[in-house]
């Protein structure tokens, strides 16, 4: 099993979780091995969250920036919103085969916690989701779709009361309950087996992708470009493109206010090794080891860490890891709404953006291929309350 | 028989178990922390573990959690702790002084240069809780190179198959978690823990310590009954929080029953 990849990843938690980490690892790996949990895995995948979601070429964008054709992966089309539900899906498969009986989840935007909400629904166990009190005020429409599905939604008080926050408090439940309970980790992050599981999960958007590029196009993308906050949807699309080494591949980090303000949530470009939730991995952190709470006007990113196998693949330089501000993020959710009529997630905003940057640089033939990893309905407000502290913003058409 | 082997031993001479008190430093405040660990051994305490206050602390429960959160807010560092630490060894030769931390301070800190100055402070050993087993070869070889012990972790959860593995090589005493779950005061222990004690005493002949949820005379009385030491975190730390150095002072009174 990978447990580490170089030198990130491991399990770092108290003695009390080895057990329950090594009852999920042996349960995963037969899981994995078994037909009968793929098959019930893939029904899912297209009656209940509608795979294959379409590979879709943004021809009008394409055509105003006059360089690189772009191409979306729309997992923004998926049930519940975003890409999420793929790995919480194959989780709970795995927890109904453990025998669980109650699940846990950590959220920060809310979508990681309404897909898990979602699919504890369908399943019927009950599901509680761990919340930072300043993200439950500030995604309140999350809060409500979570409670309409039958979950309880914990408000954590302690800390900086954000993501991380969450996740120490369903952490410290889980090693309270761990006997009956399954934590669904939302992202690649966290003690060994989550960041291979969650990836393997998500993997299915680049085995799709893959294919269906080769089908439409006759070829591999040039790029692959996902934003990375935890970096479950940038593992997933990466995962059917990471042996095809002329493809090149491009995560995302939120730049925030920039990466010279300190506020970013940028923990590859701009984060020291470290130790948070079960592994080592790059962290926002203080010199003497604190962790400091990443920021960005995308509530999905600003995680202070980032999945271990992220640090790695940068290590190696197989992946290149940009970094996109506030404001250019805003650029490109505004393009995608009026080029193409859609409306992206704030954090798929951040992987376009870079997108639009480099298009125009590269040839007509050139394929970019960008997961849009959500939809953007719960981000107006968000865009709007940016838009009002930025009352210089103007959005800049694209022209060629 | 190391420092902290004897201040377990020279407890049980006087027959009770020795009474391991954890404390974040830094708390109250940095400038009061001194007087609030002279306090725990002026009450009793013949082990203290020094706790290094960390900003995701996942295995605490909300006592400590506030109480590491005012520590840091007050700006403590692993230096002061340190400094801390000389000044108790100073002043008490006997005690036993174990730094109880996360990973990551201690990580960022550069982990030879903790060791070599936790050394040099008079740490007798460091118990760090979110590093076990699996992920020690990087740390546990440092910290025995530097004579220092490292303090195992043993939960409900832990076979004593894997006890034994995990003890292997440790020289000072073995912390047994009472329960699944975090840190924090309990209204009552469970049944099977004097079974558990006495298998991991097959497995040792270390001293064992018994800790979390233990916060009276009576319960302590009853785990001495089955291990050779106590460990009380929380309910110390609240008493400090909510009296003072004087309430503090009491709870201790009240723990030696």
């Amino acid at each position: 099993m990978s447990k580490h990849y170089g030198i990130y990843g491991g399990q770092y938690v108290p003695e009390t979780l080895i057990p329950t980490l090594a009852e999920i690892d042996s349960a995963y790996r037969q899981a994995i091995q078994d037909p009968a949990f793929w098959a019930e895995y893939d029904a899912l995948m297209k009656d209940y969250v509608g795979r294959e979601s379409p590979l879709y070429h943004a021809r009008r964008l394409s055509e105003a920036l006059g360089g690189a054709q772009i191409y979306l992966k729309r997992e923004d089309l998926n049930h519940t919103g975003a890409h999420k539900v793929n790995n919480v899906i194959g989780q709970v498969l795995l927890a109904k085969r453990m025998g669980k009986t109650r699940l846990i989840a950590e959220t920060g935007a809310g979508m990681h916690g309404v897909a898990t909400a979602t699919v504890a629904a369908l399943f019927g166990l009950p599901c509680e989701v761990y919340m930072g009190a300043l993200d439950v005020e500030r995604q309140a429409p999350n809060v409500d779709r979570m409670r309409a599905l039958g979950a309880t939604v914990v408000a954590v008080e302690s800390g900086s009361r954000t993501l991380k926050d969450a996740m120490n408090e369903a952490i410290r439940d889980w090693a309270a309950s761990a006997e009956h309970t399954f934590y669904v980790i939302g992202t690649v992050a966290g003690p060994a087996p989550y960041p291979e599981m969650v990836a393997e999960f998500q993997s299915v958007i680049g085995k799709e992708a893959r294919r269906q590029c080769l089908a439409k196009l006759g070829r591999l993308p040039d790029e692959v470009l996902a934003c990375v906050g935890g970096g479950s949807n940038a593992m997933g699309i990466f995962a059917g493109f990471l042996q095809d080494t002329t493809v090149r591949l491009t995560g995302v980090e939120a730049g925030g206010r920039g990466l010279a303000s300190g506020e970013h949530a940028a923990s590859i470009n701009g984060g020291t090794v470290g130790v948070l939730h079960g592994c080592k991995t790059k962290l926002l952190q203080t010199p003497e080891g604190q962790v400091i709470e990443a920021y960005s006007a995308s509530a999905g990113l600003d995680y202070p860490g980032v999945g271990p196998e992220h640090c790695f693949l940068a290590d190696l330089g197989r992946v290149r890891y940009a970094v996109c501000d506030d404001e250019p993020a805003i650029q490109a959710f505004d393009a995608l709404c009026r080029y193409e009529g859609i409306i992206p997630a704030l954090e798929s905003s951040h992987a376009l953006a870079e997108a639009l940057r480099i298009a125009p640089t590269l040839p007509r033939e050139a394929v970019l291929l960008v997961n849009l990893s959500g939809r953007g309905d719960k981000d107006m407000g968000n865009v709007s309350g940016w838009k009002a502290r930025h009352p210089d913003y103007r959005f800049r058409p694209l022209s060629k | 028989m190391n420092r902290l082997q004897q201040a377990f031993a020279a407890a049980n001479a006087q027959g009770r178990p020795a009474r391991v008190l954890f404390m974040p430093c830094g708390f109250p405040t940095k400038a009061a922390s001194l007087e609030a660990m002279e306090t725990l051994v002026a009450g009793g305490a013949d082990v203290l573990e020094l706790g290094v206050p960390f900003s995701d602390p996942i295995a605490d429960g909300a006592v400590i959690q506030a109480a590491s959160q005012q520590a840091l807010k007050d700006g403590v560092n692993l230096t002061d702790i340190l400094a801390l630490a000389a000044e108790l060894r100073a002043r008490h030769p006997a005690l036993g002084l174990v730094l109880f931390s996360y990973f990551n301070p201690l990580l960022a800190y550069g982990p030879e240069r903790l060791c070599a100055d936790a050394a040099k402070a008079g740490i007798d050993g460091l118990l760090v809780v979110d590093v076990p087993y699996e992920e020690q070869e990087e740390f546990k070889p440092l910290v025995t190179a530097a004579g220092l012990s490292w303090i195992p972790l043993i939960s409900p959860a832990t076979t004593p198959e894997r006890a034994a593995k995990i003890i292997e090589g440790c020289d000072g005493f073995v912390y047994v978690i009472t329960v699944r779950g975090i840190t924090g005061e309990r209204k009552a222990l469970p049944p099977e823990l004097a079974d558990r004690l006495a298998a991991l005493h097959r497995v040792t002949a270390l001293p064992l310590a018994a800790g979390f949820g233990i916060s009276d005379a009576a319960t302590a009385a009853e785990i001495g009954r089955h291990a050779q030491g106590i460990v009380v975190g929380s309910a110390a730390v609240r008493a400090l929080a909510e009296g003072g150095t004087v309430g503090l002072a009491d709870f201790m009174k009240r723990l030696k029953g």
